[in-house]
C-alpha cells in the first residue's frame, strides 16, 4: 500500500481536500451525506452521463429513476464523496453497506474528467473515510471487460476475489 | 410458441414468472415450468406456480429440478424442444447494480434456444 502525507487514514487522504488534475482544473472533492442539496447537481451529473459509462444498469437513464437511485444510495447508512469542479459535480464515489456488514462500492467520472485521476482520487478519499468510520471490508464487482476501471481499484489495493462470471468481484481489506 | 419458464428463489425471480405467464396467457404460448431451489423453496415455489397458473388458460406443464438446475435446464429446454427460455435478469446490488445469476449465466451461454431475461 502506498502511503500518502496529507492522509492520516492508513495511506488515503480523508475529504474534504482540494487537488489539481491532469487537465489542470482545481477539483475539490466532499463528503456528501445527508446534505440534500446536493442531490440537484449530483442528479444533472448523472443526466450528462455517457451512456457508454454505464455499469451493470446504473446509473439509470431516466431523471426520474435517477433520483430514486440517488434515495437508495444518498442514506444515512452510506457514504458518499463527490468531486466539484466549481459548482459542477463531475464525479461520485458511494458506498453502501450490504447485509453482512461489508460495504459496496461504486464510482462514476464524467466522460470529459476521466483519465485525469479524478477516478483515483474519489476512490483513495472514500477509502479515507471508510478507515475514519472504522470500516474494514469493501467490495465491489466490475465487468471483466473494464479494463480502465480495474487497473484503477488494482492501483489503490483492491484485489480480485472473484472472477468466475461476467462480473469480477475486487475487495480490499481496510481492517488493522 | 412454447416456453420455458424458470422459476427459482428470490422475489425478482417470482415477479419475472409472474410476468411471464401473463404474457403467455396473451400470447396463448405452452409452458413448461421448470422450478428449482433447495427443497423448502421448491415446495413454496411449486405452490405459487400452481396457484398462479389455476385459472389462466395456458397449458402448463410442471418439472421440479432438485439438483444442477443450469445445466439442467438447458438439458430440459433440448429435451422439451421448446422455441424459448424465459428466466429472472437476476438480482439487485446494496448500490443497485444488477447481478446475473450463475444459473443465468449458465443458461445464456449453454442454450441452444433464444433467452429471455425479464428485469
Amino acid at each position: 500500500m502506498t502511503t500518502d502525507s496529507d492522509g492520516p487514514a492508513g495511506g488515503f487522504p480523508t475529504p474534504p481536500r482540494e487537488f489539481t488534475d491532469e487537465e489542470g482544473r482545481e477539483i475539490g472533492v466532499r463528503s456528501a451525506d445527508a446534505a440534500e442539496t446536493e442531490t440537484d447537481p449530483l442528479c444533472q451529473m448523472y443526466l450528462d452521463f455517457d451512456p457508454a459509462d454505464r455499469a451493470q444498469g446504473i446509473p439509470p437513464v431516466e431523471e426520474e429513476s435517477i433520483r430514486d437511485w440517488l434515495d437508495l444510495i444518498l442514506t444515512q447508512d452510506s457514504f458518499n464523496v463527490v468531486a466539484w469542479h466549481g459548482d459542477r459535480a463531475v464525479g461520485h464515489a458511494t458506498l453502501v453497506p450490504d447485509e453482512t456488514g461489508a460495504y459496496e462500492l461504486a464510482i462514476f467520472v464524467l466522460d470529459s474528467y476521466q483519465g485525469a485521476y479524478v477516478g483515483t482520487e474519489l476512490v483513495r478519499s472514500l477509502l479515507g473515510l471508510a478507515r475514519a468510520e472504522d470500516i474494514a471490508y469493501v467490495w465491489l464487482t466490475v465487468e471483466r471487460w473494464n479494463d480502465p476501471a480495474i487497473r484503477l481499484y488494482r492501483s489503490v489495493g483492491f484485489e480480485t476475489t472473484d472472477s468466475q462470471s461476467f462480473e469480477m468481484e475486487m475487495t480490499i481489506s481496510l481492517a488493522g | 410458441m412454447h416456453l420455458l419458464l424458470c422459476l427459482g428463489p428470490g422475489e425478482p425471480a417470482v415477479d419475472a414468472f409472474d410476468s411471464a405467464v401473463e404474457r403467455a396467457t396473451e400470447a396463448d404460448d405452452d409452458v413448461t415450468v421448470a422450478v428449482f431451489g433447495d427443497s423448502e423453496d421448491r415446495e413454496r415455489l411449486t405452490a405459487h406456480a400452481r396457484d398462479r397458473l389455476e385459472g389462466v388458460d395456458v397449458p402448463a406443464e410442471l418439472r421440479e429440478l432438485e439438483s444442477d438446475p443450469a445445466s439442467r435446464l438447458v438439458e430440459l429446454a433440448e429435451e422439451e424442444g421448446v422455441d424459448r427460455i424465459v428466466l429472472s435478469g437476476g438480482e439487485r446490488s446494496p448500490l443497485g447494480k444488477i447481478q446475473l445469476s450463475r444459473v443465468a449465466e449458465f443458461v445464456l451461454l449453454n442454450a441452444t434456444t433464444t433467452v429471455t431475461l425479464i428485469r
